[in-house]
């Protein structure tokens, strides 16, 4: 009860601490003092307090199960384990926005702290930006989806969390992609003071590239983490289903990716300046529309949040609002007049980093492309059609065959003029992942022919990024270790659409089949009684061809509240291979549906997308480039 | 020229998806259900799905294909009654033009602004 | 100058998709199928509830000037809310009722037949759902008024109400 009043009151100070920094900002901007206001720096930490404690006064209110909060109402349950109480703070709609605010109002206050090199101006209008940001989302939060609101008479027991959601990686998932998702609003907020204050230049690069690197990190994991979620909860051993929720994160990685390349090209020589702010205000413009699509239930997609349109509205209203700020203030600021032109010479660094963003702007449109179409076409015609796997992958993975090789031959180049060296290893490579995919070719059906010529291109990426870290570039290193992840991750994907086996069929207890020399005895079932569900645990015996025995025990959870049937894989995971299975009830009969999958390389998946975020932490500590 | 050359290069890698015919049911089975949405799930295909509707599904998917019919048939088959809502691969038509070249329109446009910034700069 | 052009042009693009997605908030995301659908019936063969022989669709669909298909099962909830409608209409003369029994168990549809009544002037047995889907529907209970050209005329996704009650017999009339 009282966490609940203390947070609400908590929410309202943040507000107020908000438009006290605008206008103590509004003064300072136009006084001559050298120094922003001192005022600002405490108020500012104040309101991260106030957001904090209101954070805390959400997870105390989960945790005692205060069934009188509608939000605990809404997703809790007495039996929840801890762990889940906890994290079903952030998993429902208005506790992941309070989540929002804490990390805007963190970054913000780090912001002021580390940029303390930078000038005052400018400082303060990327302050200002923020704090309209922040503005936003605490009304947001206010006026729409109050996590503090109260209920009358006070309920005795939650409505419960969706037990697909009860998961260790989709615990963590959220605050990780959050942070992604906010670092870019700082990118924002600071490359549209920097146009205002004409301060697009090398040291501004410099600063705000460290911010890049932490937006981008953090989303890759986070990405990989829902992706990892999606693996062992959500259908058969997918992990990757061209969702709608799952594009609009794609897109902002997309876009900060371009962005983190285009950045040094403008720490080294200048140029490239107002294609980087673009950039910078289409990451964060596309992480609120992801929000926007993914809260006001505008999408069917399979990751559902509750949603109403009102919801909806207001981010629309809002994001249309920052998107033309933001516009306004490009077209009206911005000069690159004061800026030194260098000539790019065909064959150059620069160039190819054209030629990156060229790709990633591509693959960055047929997602958006892909993702949207069925809104507008539906608005426009009131036809619906759905936009799935087959449409994604026809349009990027021709593409992705050239970008592939692109990444294998121009990293080696110089800045402004370079050329080509052939060198006799590269020929060697070349025909080698020719001759590997010969024979992945050769071992499949030819309906695997452009899956092999992609798997080609990665290879010969795979192996060129090798020798880079041979020839001891420890001045590239992130850059290699996060193309060697690029590549080890189409690798592994396509190795494991290649050669996943699967094989479906009804068992009864007792029953036996074979896959690849592969013996599946289903011996026993076992009933099982926990805390918030009961549980058929199934005991299947696979023995391989060096008669090497493993045990799957896969389960079927019927979780009490809310009554909800689930059925969660076994996986057993080796560097090789991961063994899925999974069965499930056959409405009104004896035996079990069973399913068995082999998906070899599938940890490499998880290990190669640690491999690309990997590259982007090395950047992160790596010495500046000297000046 | 060399765009139109492009194009052509480009229409043959999908032409392959095309080609691919499978003649074993069981690939092509897997395959279908794959490019099928579940109409009451949300947003999963009937391949991931297990809901009745999904397995009846696959059930008669695997029955229209024992009866003879090709891939293409059995989505028009299904197309039918269901509309485009169930296909994850839109059909090439007046409303979904846009979305199948509007994206290589732009790779085009990206990859004119990169040439013309380069040649630009030489002058 | 240029710049300016840019400018209007971005901002006029951004308005239509702003536009487009305000309009698309209010639209509710469930996708609700065309409910007229003048589409024939598919013909299909099945076992017969109480006879216990194939019986093809062709038999069944004659002699009457109406149809109604309902698509039923002895597990589903809902459908016992609609059953009191279903043996409403069957009282009348004008329109004959087809049952279709979706992925049941033959004891217990015969249970529930028992204790509820029966409406049906036939029944078939769908136990892989496969003969649903030929017929376009999603789920159960589904409901299909056919007539006596065998086009489906209406279709009622959901159990039947008061409401859809009223439609039929204007229909019927």
């Amino acid at each position: 009860m009282l966490a609940t009043q203390i947070g609400y009151y908590s929410l309202i100070f943040g507000l107020i601490a908000g438009l006290l920094i605008i206008l103590l900002s509004i003064k300072n901007y136009n006084n001559r003092e050298i120094f922003i206001n001192p005022k600002i720096l405490p108020i500012s930490f104040l309101q991260f307090f106030f957001v904090s404690i209101s954070f805390i006064g959400l997870i105390l209110s989960f945790i005692n199960s205060d069934f009188s909060n509608e939000t605990v109402y809404n997703n809790s349950h007495t039996t929840k384990p801890l762990f889940y109480k906890i994290s079903g703070t952030w998993g429902n709609h208005e506790g992941s926005l309070l989540l929002w605010l804490l990390v805007l109002t963190l970054f913000i206050f780090l912001f002021l702290v580390t940029s303390s090199n930078q000038p005052k101006r400018y400082r303060i209008l990327t302050l200002v930006f923020q704090q309209i940001i922040i503005i936003g989302f605490f009304l947001f939060v206010l006026i729409t989806s109050n996590p503090f609101s109260n209920l009358f008479p006070i309920p005795q027991e939650g409505l419960g969390l969706n037990p697909i959601l009860q998961d260790p990686a989709l615990a963590i998932h959220p605050p990780i992609l959050y942070i992604g998702y906010v670092g870019s609003s700082i990118i924002f907020a600071s490359s549209l003071a920097a146009v205002v204050e004409n301060y697009i230049s090398k040291n501004w690069a410099r600063h705000i590239k460290k911010w890049i690197l932490i937006s981008w990190v953090f989303l890759t994991i986070g990405i990989m983490l829902g992706s990892i979620w999606a693996y062992y909860e959500l259908g058969w051993g997918g992990f990757w289903f061209w969702d709608p929720v799952e594009n609009v994160s794609l897109m902002p990685w997309l876009c900060l990716t371009a962005l983190l390349h285009c950045i040094i090209v403008l720490e080294k020589n200048l140029s490239l300046a107002s294609w980087v702010v673009i950039l910078s205000i289409a990451s964060f413009t596309l992480s609120m529309s992801g929000t926007f699509l993914v809260r006001s239930g505008i999408l069917n997609s399979v990751h559902t949040f509750a949603n109403d349109p009102e919801r909806g509205m207001f981010i629309l209203i809002f994001l249309f609002i920052l998107i033309f700020i933001a516009l306004f203030i490009f077209f009206t600021f911005f000069k690159d007049n004061n800026l030194k032109k260098i000539k790019i010479n065909w064959i150059s660094k620069e160039a190819s980093i054209l030629v990156n963003n060229w790709f990633l702007m591509y693959f960055l449109a047929v997602i958006l492309i892909g993702t949207v179409y069925p809104i507008f076409l539906e608005v426009i015609t009131d036809e619906k059609i759905s936009i799935g796997p087959p449409f994604f992958n026809k349009l990027i993975i021709p593409f992705l065959i050239f970008f592939l090789i692109f990444m294998a031959i121009v990293p080696s180049l110089n800045w402004i003029k370079s050329y080509l060296r052939i060198r006799i290893t590269n020929i060697i490579f070349l025909i080698l992942s020719i001759f590997l995919s010969y024979i992945v070719l050769d071992r499949t059906s030819s309906e695997t022919l452009i899956l092999t010529i992609l798997l080609c291109a990665s290879l010969y990426l795979f192996f060129i990024t090798i020798r880079e870290f041979f020839n001891k570039r420890f001045k590239n290193i992130s850059q290699i270790v996060s193309h060697f992840g690029f590549s080890l991750l189409i690798l592994s994907i396509l190795l494991n659409s290649i050669f996943s086996k699967e094989m479906i069929t009804n068992l009864k207890v007792g029953e036996k089949f074979n896959l690849k020399e592969n013996i599946i005895t289903f011996e026993k079932i076992e009933n099982n009684k926990s805390k918030n569900y009961d549980s058929v645990i199934g005991y299947f015996k696979i023995q391989d061809k060096n008669q090497e025995i493993i045990y799957l025990k896969p389960e079927i959870r019927i979780y009490n509240e809310p009554t909800t049937i689930t059925s969660e894989a076994d996986i057993k995971t080796t560097l090789y291979t991961d063994k899925f299975l999974v069965m499930n009830f056959v409405k009104g009969k004896e035996y079990f549906n069973v399913r068995y999958q082999l998906k070899p390389y599938m940890i490499w998946i998880w290990i190669s997308t640690i491999f690309i975020a990997l590259g982007g932490f090395i950047s992160f500590f790596k010495k500046e480039y000297a000046k | 020229m060399k765009i139109v050359r492009f194009f052509f290069i480009f229409l043959i890698f999908l032409n392959f998806y095309n080609l691919s015919y499978s003649k074993d049911n069981e690939i092509l089975k897997k395959k279908i259900s794959k490019n099928i949405r579940c109409l009451i799930c949300q947003g999963q295909s009937i391949y991931d799905s297990q809901s009745d509707f999904a397995e009846s599904m696959k059930i008669l998917i695997e029955k229209k294909l024992n009866e003879g019919l090709n891939e293409d048939q059995v989505y028009e088959f299904l197309k039918k009654r269901y509309g485009q809502w169930i296909t994850y691969n839109p059909d090439f038509n007046k409303n979904t033009f846009i979305l199948w070249l509007l994206p290589i329109l732009l790779f085009f446009v990206g990859g004119a602004i990169i040439v013309r910034k380069l040649i630009v700069q030489k002058l | 100058m240029q710049n300016r052009i840019k400018l209007i042009f971005i901002s006029l693009l951004l308005f239509f998709c702003f536009l487009i997605l305000f309009e698309a908030l209010k639209k509710s995301n469930i996708y609700v199928p065309d409910k007229v659908l003048k589409k024939s019936l598919p013909k299909f063969k099945s076992q017969d509830l109480d006879l216990k022989k194939e019986i093809s669709s062709d038999e069944l669909f004659v002699d009457s000037e109406f149809y109604l298909l309902n698509i039923w099962a002895s597990w589903c909830l809902p459908c016992r809310k609609e059953h009191s409608i279903l043996m409403e209409l069957s009282r009348n003369p004008k329109i004959k009722l087809i049952g279709l029994n979706y992925k049941d168990k033959f004891t217990n549809a015969k249970k529930f037949i028992d204790k509820f009544g029966n409406p049906y002037s036939d029944n078939m047995i769908d136990t892989d759902g496969t003969i649903s889907i030929e017929l376009g529907a999603y789920g159960i209970p589904e409901t299909f008024i056919i007539n006596k050209n065998k086009k489906i005329i209406k279709k009622y996704i959901g159990p039947l109400d008061q409401n859809s009650l009223n439609e039929i017999n204007i229909i019927l009339k």
